[in-house]
Order: structure tokens, then sequence, then C-alpha cells
């Protein structure tokens, strides 16, 4: 990617500023830089990612503790003590993480506060870490034997550990782990379906944020030279996610502008506000407490977006690299049972949604599932693809059970679905959600990822979703918002997404609904062509004209039991069907 | 003639970008019973919400001939709009005598203490609902959550009643029950606005009808003319060539 | 350690456990009501406890000026609110609740000299400043986002509570207060001494967990309150209003913090900062409970004054290491215990 015009001009001011500007600003500069690396970690944790943590504050005393005692206490090289630091603190992540983040969203936050009070009194009542007193003595750095002793030498690391920061996460959201993170916040069930392991990404993204913060904490201590508990306590891990929602949580130049604005401010106030108020103390706290509920209330995506506004942008018009294509899976032959629902029953509370339905669907056939609303047809979808699993009952896939199986587990298997109310990415393109469907379909992993060396691979995913995208007849809509799309098209996308992960079975909620005549007619087409293929299709539809045309079968449901089963002509006569559709008030 | 108790103009509603209802026009008379049909996804929940004030709409919504400017949910229940949402929105936890009490929540608040009196009443309607007073909400079965939902709304006393697919999920019996009882509240003076999957059922007990298709009205007018309005008949009360 | 310590750290415990118990019970029905996650519950315990001692030092407590601050600005935002939407004839309650009622408590504080007064009504008088700046703080912060996420409700009590704690310095500086027990009497049980405070604290918890327990039980108010925590829609679609239900939770929720600073202030010295570690001890046990159940968290409470009462025995330098790292194992078990996420909306 070519990097802009603003984005040049602020390097190369970047790079001009230790010749021009005096120590102090190169000292808050520094700052701005150790803070904003912190910021990054939580820009992919709660603008990406939709999780927080007020405890990387205390990751960063973790970086900066693990250096300050290895290389005073044991003269280990700080470069070492970096990758102790580093293993430390993935280890109280991944453990963190395992305790909260299978929990529902806000377990993380509050473990993450007793983590960050609990590491801060430790710090403080360690011994060998020097009490409240802290640590001193830390060596400073030294790079090929240049010794990065003052604040003008030290600023080019910070600095350039920053920017490789942010080029590297910028890499990773636009990748195929960068999709299944993006899709955390809003999508994880339709993430799931499509086979993403979403407790694992929370994980990695929370393990990410955690280093970034660890690494901070390890400059911090060689600029400093010495370490003690007070910035890695709980209000400086507060003021950390202050730093990323007012600069703009979503985006990773957000953390930059936090981070600035904050810590500029805070010198300002730190100087004036005890003037104004007759006292010394932290009173800048009130200012940033009111000015981040302004925030929140008022511009909750923060300062960049509104900074972006003033800054000329490049459209961005992207073509896709030539790829090819993707290996496919083997079709089960023709005939083959694909799945089969035995004695299936679903309750919510007193209520039966499913009553002992038993079906089956075979490879390279169209299966309708009918009935009046509200009688269990999308319960049934949700048991078979794992989202809401059976309460008795037994489902088979390719003569494997599977209703004990998660829902990523299922798709792993050669299911997929679309959604009754549509499940789709609304801010990411049409591409990009499609795109989502193949994640099964490849394999490299975040580091890969951070260093754009899975170019080939993405570009190889793209290209499948773009198939797929033009098989529906989106491909003029490539690039749009996916949530700009009427309702229709949504549905068409689910079905792109859904068949790019390759299938042997499709399960189609109401794909035809919002459609107009023509649109049906196409989708129709597109469906026997799937049929013909081998592909066993189980679809959920209420145009009856569209249903009967189409299905090689029918099952018909009534109040969660299955009422009558056989070719489309025969149920149609069927008085108990009739009954069940037409069934008025005097009856 | 007396003005209608519930008259929408123009009313549009959006989903972020994509637009669900478009200058959707309807009146309600008072006492009288409106049906509103379509297929699914054509925005008949939709146009509820909207009308109830639990979603940013745009257009006008008269109400007892007032104009509602800023819609508020609880406002409108005060002054006597009520709403039987598709999911039913019960308190599950809570026991049925419970949830029927919240239904007067917005009566007590203004200094009514008649609880009392309507609950005798709603249990007269729906006699099954005395047996359960003190089950939890949530271990009733389908039609009695219905019934619950039904009588819960009726604890507020309202001039219009909405009620979205009463019939959902609810085997014929208890359909042919529930339908008894809204054609009945005509005789207790309160106007129904009726949307339903349906349709026959619908167009038998209502006095007017209209269809909604994708956002918009397509077809309206008498209960009995719409009944027999071949393009009703065709895609609406037809299971598709066979008709019997 | 002999019997005798064991009982005296057993009846510290429960205190502390009590104080927690009330506390974890305001968090837990503030979740559930709103969804908020009440860290500045910690500032009412610190506001209670200040207020009642600036008043029975003669001085005119910070507080009060916050009182009129805050209500001078909710009476502007709901004006504007009002006139906007055509409503004018709100305009006289606006101002009673948010203007007249400030102004009637600072005239008191004039006028009565409550520092004369005898503690009930120097109590009902720190509670008359401390407790209506509950629903002010959810109008003027909560009420905008109440259709915001549990993650961003979140973020913005943590500002909140910023905010709050930097105004008990600037109210009340750094020292901190202590206030003269409510009864000198000892009461000598067995081998133990227990005073009158420790009474006076069990007693008073008791009388007003029953008294909740009532309220949710049997007034209409009570089953709203309950109503919203179990279905939202639902209980908007019977009148009961979010903004209502919120104020009234908030309201609920500053009673019990402000009366449960000025039941410790005997017990401890409260600094302005003091609150926020109580309060967070009422949070572990509340997330013991999995923030729904009310019996849970108070249970956990006392488990926490405990656990708390006898670390601080034992390893008085790792006492909130300890109480904090409880939390861990009651993760785990809720970890294991569910079967996957839910979906965040």
């Amino acid at each position: 990617m070519r990097p802009g015009l603003p984005l040049l001009a602020f390097l190369s001011v970047l790079a001009a500023a230790p010749a021009l500007l005096p120590d102090f600003y190169i000292t808050l500069l520094n700052y701005v830089g150790l803070y904003s690396i912190v910021a990054l970690g939580l820009v992919l944790l709660t603008g990406v990612g939709g999780l927080t943590s007020f405890g990387q504050a205390a990751f960063v005393g973790l970086g900066a503790y693990a250096t300050g005692y290895l290389t005073t206490a044991h003269a280990m090289s700080p470069w070492l003590a970096l990758l102790v630091g580093l293993a430390v603190t993935a280890a109280v992540a991944v453990v963190l993480g395992f305790l909260t983040l299978r929990l529902s969203g806000h377990y993380l936050p509050l473990g993450t506060i007793a983590w960050g009070i609990s590491l801060y009194y430790l710090f403080g009542n360690l011994e060998f870490l020097g009490g409240h007193a802290g640590l001193t003595g830390i060596p400073s750095l030294e790079f090929f034997g240049w010794k990065l002793d003052d604040g003008r030498s030290f600023y080019y690391l910070t600095w350039a550990t920053l920017l490789g920061a942010v080029l590297a996460t910028r890499n990773l959201l636009d990748s195929r782990e960068g999709r299944a993170m993006r899709a955390l916040k809003g999508g994880a069930l339709m993430a799931e379906a499509m086979g993403v392991d979403t407790p694992r990404t929370k994980i990695v993204i929370f393990l990410i944020a955690a280093l970034y913060a660890c690494i901070s904490g390890w400059l911090y201590a060689h600029l400093q030279r010495f370490v003690n508990p007070t910035p890695f306590g709980l209000h400086i891990g507060i003021e950390y996610l202050f730093m990323t929602v007012l600069g703009g949580a979503g985006h990773v130049w957000g953390a930059l502008v936090g981070a600035g604005v904050i810590t500029v401010l805070k010198q300002w106030l730190q100087d004036i506000l005890p003037k104004i108020f007759g006292q010394s103390g932290n009173f800048e706290v009130i200012f940033f407490g009111v000015l981040l509920i302004l925030v929140l209330q008022r511009a909750r995506d923060g300062l960049w977006p509104w900074l972006k506004r003033l800054v000329p942008g490049r459209a961005a018009r992207r073509v896709l690299p030539e790829a090819d294509p993707l290996p496919r899976r083997s079709m089960p032959s023709a005939g083959t049972v694909l799945l089969e629902v035995k004695n299936a029953r679903k309750q919510f509370g007193g209520l039966v949604a499913n009553n002992d339905v038993s079906l089956n669907v075979i490879a390279g056939e169209v299966m309708a599932l009918i009935g009046p609303n509200g009688a269990g047809k999308s319960t049934m979808f949700n048991c078979i693809s794992g989202v809401d699993p059976v309460t008795r009952g037994e489902i088979h896939f390719l003569g494997q059970r599977i209703d004990d199986l998660e829902s990523r587990q299922i798709a792993r298997r050669g299911v997929n679905r679309t959604f009754q109310h549509v499940r789709l990415l609304p801010t990411m393109s049409v591409l990009e959600n499609v795109a989502l469907g193949a994640h099964l379909r490849g394999h490299k992993g975040v580091l890969p990822a951070a260093f754009h060396w899975e170019r080939v691979e993405e570009a190889r995913l793209l290209a499948e979703a773009k198939r797929q995208i033009d098989r529906v007849g989106l491909g003029d809509r490539l690039f749009d918002e996916a949530g700009s799309l009427p309702l229709g098209q949504q549905r068409l996308l689910e079905i792109a997404r859904a068949l790019a992960a390759d299938p042997c079975l499709l399960l189609l909620d109401e794909p035809a609904a919002g459609l107009r005549y023509q649109e049906k007619q196409e989708l129709a087409g597109l469906l026997r062509r799937l049929r013909g293929e081998g592909m066993g299709i189980l679809l959920v539809e209420h145009d009856m004209d569209f249903v009967m045309g189409l299905a090689d079968r029918v099952v018909v449901m009534e109040f969660g039991e299955k009422i009558a089963e056989g070719l489309p002509e025969v149920v149609q006569k069927d008085p108990v069907v009739l009954e069940a559709y037409l069934g008025g008030v005097e009856g | 003639m007396t003005e209608p108790i519930l008259r929408v103009r123009d009313l549009c509603v959006s989903y972020g970008k994509v637009e669900a209802l478009h200058h959707l026009d309807i009146t309600v008379e008072p006492g009288q019973i409106v049906a509103v049909i379509g297929p699914n996804g054509a925005g008949k929940t939709t146009m509820l919400s909207a009308i109830m004030g639990l979603l940013p709409s745009s257009g006008e919504i008269e109400f007892q001939g007032e104009l509602q400017r800023a819609c508020e949910v609880e406002h409108l229940v005060a002054m006597g709009m009520t709403l039987v949402p598709e999911k039913r929105e019960l308190f599950s936890e809570m026991s049925v005598e419970d949830n029927l009490l919240l239904g007067a929540f917005q009566r007590f608040h203004a200094g009514e203490r008649d609880q009392g009196r309507t609950m005798d009443q709603v249990f007269a309607t729906f006699p099954r609902l005395k047996e359960r007073r003190a089950q939890l909400a949530g271990t009733l079965s389908g039609g009695e959550r219905q019934m619950v939902a039904v009588g819960r709304a009726l604890m507020a006393k309202p001039k219009l009643l909405m009620l979205d697919e009463p019939s959902l999920g609810l085997a014929p019996m208890v359909v042919r029950e529930i339908f008894h009882i809204i054609a009945g509240l005509r005789g207790l003076g309160v106007a129904v606005l009726l949307v339903e999957q349906n349709a026959r059922a619908a167009l038998q007990i209502s006095d007017h009808g209209c269809v909604l298709e994708t956002g918009g009205v397509v077809l309206a007018g008498e209960s009995r003319a719409l009944a027999n309005d071949p393009r009703v008949v065709q895609t609406y009360l037809g299971l598709g060539g066979a008709r019997p | 350690m002999d019997l005798q310590i064991a009982l005296l750290l057993g009846q510290d415990g429960v205190v502390n456990g009590a104080i927690y118990a009330l506390l974890a019970l305001a968090l837990v029905l503030v979740y559930a009501v709103t969804r908020v996650i009440f860290i500045p519950q910690g500032e009412f315990v610190a506001y209670g406890a200040l207020t009642l001692a600036a008043i029975q030092a003669g001085k005119t407590p910070g507080t009060l000026w916050l009182l009129l601050g805050a209500g001078v600005a909710v009476a502007l935002v709901d004006a504007f609110v009002a006139l906007r939407d055509s409503r004018p004839r709100r305009l006289a309650r606006i101002a009673l609740w948010n203007l007249a009622l400030p102004l009637a408590v600072v005239g008191m504080a004039r006028w009565l000299e409550p520092a004369r007064l005898p503690l009930v009504a120097q109590v009902a008088f720190a509670l008359a400043i401390v407790v209506p700046l509950g629903p002010m703080l959810y109008r003027l912060v909560y009420q905008p986002l109440a259709e915001a996420s549990v993650l961003v409700l979140l973020i913005v009590s943590m500002a909140a509570h910023l905010a709050l704690v930097g105004l008990g310095l600037f109210f009340f500086g750094a020292e901190g207060s202590r206030t003269p027990p409510f009864s000198d009497a000892r009461i000598e049980l067995g081998a133990v001494a227990v005073n009158g405070q420790t009474l006076w604290v069990l007693g008073a918890s008791v009388v007003l967990i029953a008294a909740l327990y009532r309220f949710f039980g049997r007034s209409l108010y009570g089953k709203a309150l309950r109503a919203t925590a179990l279905n939202r829609v639902g209980a908007r679609l019977m009148g009961i209003s979010t903004t209502m239900a919120g104020k009234l939770s908030f309201t609920v929720a500053a009673g019990i913090g402000a009366f449960s600073g000025i039941l410790i202030a005997p017990i401890t010295t409260v600094y302005y900062d003091t609150g926020f570690l109580i309060g967070l001890k009422g949070f572990v046990a509340a997330i013991i409970a999995g923030l729904a159940s009310y019996p849970a968290a108070a249970a956990g409470a006392i488990l926490v004054g405990l656990l708390e009462a006898f670390s601080s025995f034992w390893a008085s330098a790792f006492k909130e290491v300890i109480v904090f790292t409880l939390i861990i194992p009651v993760l785990l078990f809720r970890s294991l215990t569910s079967r996957h996420a839910e979906e965040e909306e």
C-alpha cells in the first residue's frame, strides 16, 4: 500500500522533531509514544473486538518490572529480559482470558480491575522488587554499540516501535484473522457458524493487547532507568482506556491522537488546576472524567473520524489480484444421506418448539421445510447448525453425530447456513463479509498476517469470495458496505457467504423473502445448479410458488410437529396441510 | 362522524440505510377492528413498533385526535394505547398475577386503585388464567402465554389495542378462542389494530383490512370485500395453486 | 491464633461483610435494571461518611454545592427537552425536584445549624444531601446512553467514578475523617466483647435487606423494577419507563451507599478515595453471585469480609491481593459451567 501525503508529512515531522524541539517536548513525545503503544492494543481489544480491559497498566508494569529486576539483580541483557517479560505477560493474559472470555463481555474488564489492583499491591509489597520505593539503577539500552541513554536518542526507538506496531496492527486487521476479529463485535454468533473459534480469537486479541503493553513497559523502564508501582496502578489503567476512547477506539491512528491529547492536557491541567482549586491534588481526573462522559454521549467514535475529515483522503478503489482457485471439498455422491434428524425435541421453558421431529436430506436434492409462522422451522435450523442445541434427540451428518458439537465444528464438517434475520457486518464491505464464509479454507495465522506474509492465500480467499458474489448476482457491489444493500440483496450476500465455505449441505432460512420476481427466478436457477453439483439443500420458505417449483421433497411443520412429508404435489393436496394453512375462525 | 382513534399519515422508518416502511397511511375508527395482512418482512411489526414509539420514525401519528410529537411509549400507554408484541415479552420469572398487575402499572402510577376489579374482568375473560394466577409466566404453554399477554394489555384499560400476530405458534382451538375474544372487544369499546399472518381469520373478524407489501400499503378496504378480492385470495388465502 | 482473636477477626469480617452485602445488593439491582456496572457506588459511601463528618464538625459539606450544581444542570437539560417536545407543563415538576429541593436543603443547612441537632437528624440531613445525587447522576451521565452497550456504560462508569473522586478530594481534602459511634454500649458475649457499632451495622443491614425484600416482593414499584430487569421491552410496553426505573434504582443504590458510609464512619477512618476499594469488594461479592442473585451476593459478601479480616491478620500487606484474587476461582467456576459466550448486542 502506498502511504498517502498526510502520512508522509506526519512521518517527516516526526523524524525532524529531535533536531528542532527542546528537551521538554522530546520527553513529552517519548511518553506519547509509549502510551500510544498501550492504547493501540486497546484499539484492537475495545474498538475492534468489543472487549475491554482496565488492567493494561498492570501489563505495562509486568514488562517494566521484569526487565528492571532481571537487569539489576541478575545483570541479564535487557533484550533477554524483554523476552522473559513477554513470556510472563502472555502467561497471565492467557489465564485471565481463559477465565473471563467465555463469559459475557463485562467479566473481562471486571477481572482486569481485580488483576490491576492485586498486581499494584504486589509490586508495592514484594521485598525483592523494592517495595513502594521501587528499583533503581536500571541500565540504558544499547543498540549495536549505540547507547540510548537520553530522551533524544531513545525517541527514535520509541517511535519506530510504535509505527511498527501500527503497521502490524493494520496488516492484521486486513487479513483472514482480522476479519474474524472484526466479527466479534456484534457478529460472534454468525462468525461461529462460519467456523471462527470466537473464544480463541478473543484470547488472541487480549494477548496482543497485553504484549503491546508489556513492550511499552520495557521501553519505559529503560527510558526512566527506575521503576516504582505508581505508574502501574488501576487509575493509570483507566487512563489508557480513556486515551483509546477519546482518540477513537475503532481506529488505529486514534490511539496516537488519544494518547497525545491526554498526555498534553494532563501536563497542562496539572499546572493550572491546583492554582484554580487553591490546593494540590490530581484534579485533572475531574476534567478527564467529564470530558470522557461527554465524548461517549456526543461522539462515541472519538476524535479520529472528525480529524480524518479535515485531512484529504484517497478514495479506496481496490483491484483484486489474480489467484488460483481454492481446493474444493469432494462432494458425497448423489443419493448419500447427508443429514439425519432423529426425534429432535427443543424446549424453551414450558414451550415445546420442536416435538420429536425427524427428517433427512440427501445429497443432490432440495428439501423444503414449510409451515405457518411459529411452527418451529427456524428453531430446527438452529438445532441442526449447533447455534442452539437440541434438548433431546439425535442429529447425524454423514453418519456422524453432530448434535453435541459447537456450531464452528459443524461448519467444519461441511454444513453452512443463512439466517432468517440477516446477520452480517454492516460496516464491512460485501467482499469481506463473504470472505468470512471462506474462513475455514485458509490456514495462515496471526503472525504471518501481521507481516502480510499470507498474501497468496488471502488473494485466493478473496478471489473465491468474489466468485460466489458474482454467482448470486452482486458482482457490482463488491466494495460497498454490506449494510447499504436492500434487504433482499443482503439475503443473497448471506447465500454467497455460505457458498464460500464450500459446503455439502446448505441450510437456507427464507432466502427469497424481499426479492423481486426476476431475482427469485435467478435464485431458483442458482439453487438448481447447486443441486446439480451434488449439494444438499434444506430450505425454509414462505413463497409457495418458489418452494413448489423447486423442492424435490417437502416436510410440513405445525406447532413444533411434523404433520406431513412427501412430494410437493402430494403434500399440497393433503387435507391436514390445507387445514394448517387455511384453518380460519369457523374452521 | 366521530374522529378516528388512530390516524397515521406518511409514516416512514429506516434501519440504517435500508428503508423498511415508506409513506404508510392507516386509520382506525373507534370500536373498529382493522386487520393488516402481508408476507413476512413486509414491515408489519415495524409499523406497530413505530406507532408505539419503540422505533424512531417520521410522519404524523394522531392518537385520539391529538398529534403525538415526541412519541414516548410511556406517554402513549398512559393515553390508552397498548401493544401485545409478537414475542409476548412476558415477565417470565414472575407470577401470572404479577404480570397482570404490572399491566396496570401506568394507571397505578397515575393514582388509580381499581386494579382488583380490572383483574376480575380479565379473569372473567380468561378463566384459565385465574387457575394459574400463582404460576410463573415462563412455565405456561404457548396459548396461556398469549392469554397473559392480552390480559396484561387489557389491565391498562386501553382505547386502542394493537396485536402483533396473536395466532403465532398456537393450535387452531386456541387461535379460535383468542380470535373470539378479540372480536368481543368491540363490545367493550376497544378499537383493535390487528397484524396477522393468518389472513383468513383476520379478515373474518375485522371490519376493515389492508395489505402491506415491502413497506407500503398495496390494497385496503372493507374486510369482506378484501376476502373476496382475487389478488388477496391468490396470494394470502390460497396455498400456491391448490385451493379447496 | 487463639479463639479470642479468631472471634474478634470473625466479628470484624461479619461487620465488613454486612456492608459489602448491602453494596453488592445495590450493585446487582442497578446492573439488572439499567445494565450499568455502578463503579461510582464507592463514592457514595465516601460522600455519605464525609458529609456526616463535616456536618458534625460544623462545616458546610462540599457535597451541598454539588447537589445544587447537579440540580441546576438537570433542570437545564430537562427544561430544554420539555420545551423541545412542547410539554411546558413539565417545567414546574422539574423545578420542584431539581431546584426547590436542593435549595431547601441548603436553607436548612443555613438556619438549622445541624451540628447541634441529634444524631438521627444529622444522618437524615447527610442522606438528604447525598441521596438525590444518585438520580441526578443517572439523568446527566447514564440516561443519554440508555441504549448503549454494557461496555460503553462500564467505561462511562469509570469516568464518572474518576470525576467524583476528584470532586471528593476538592470537597473534603486529603485528610480522612472518623465520626463518633452511634452508641458506646459494649456487650460481653462469652469470650468476646461486642461493641455497639457492630450491632448497629448488623442490625441496620438486616433491617435494610428486609425492607428491600419487601419492596421488591410487595410494592408495585418494586415489581416494576424487577420487571424492567427481566424484560425491558415488556416493561416499557406497560408504561414503566426506562428512565423512571433507572432513577429509582440509582436512588436506592445511592441511599444504600451513603448509609453504608455513615455506618462504617465510626469504625474506620474514611478518606475521599476510600469508597472505591470498599465498593469494589462489594463487586467481588456481586461477581460471586454472577451479578444476578441477591442471596448469593449477600453470602459472597460475608465471605469476602471474613477473608479480608483473616488475611489482614496473617498477611496484612497482601490483604487486597488475596481478596481480589478470590474472584479467580469464582470466574473459573463460572467459565467452566457456561456452555459458550452469549451474543452481545
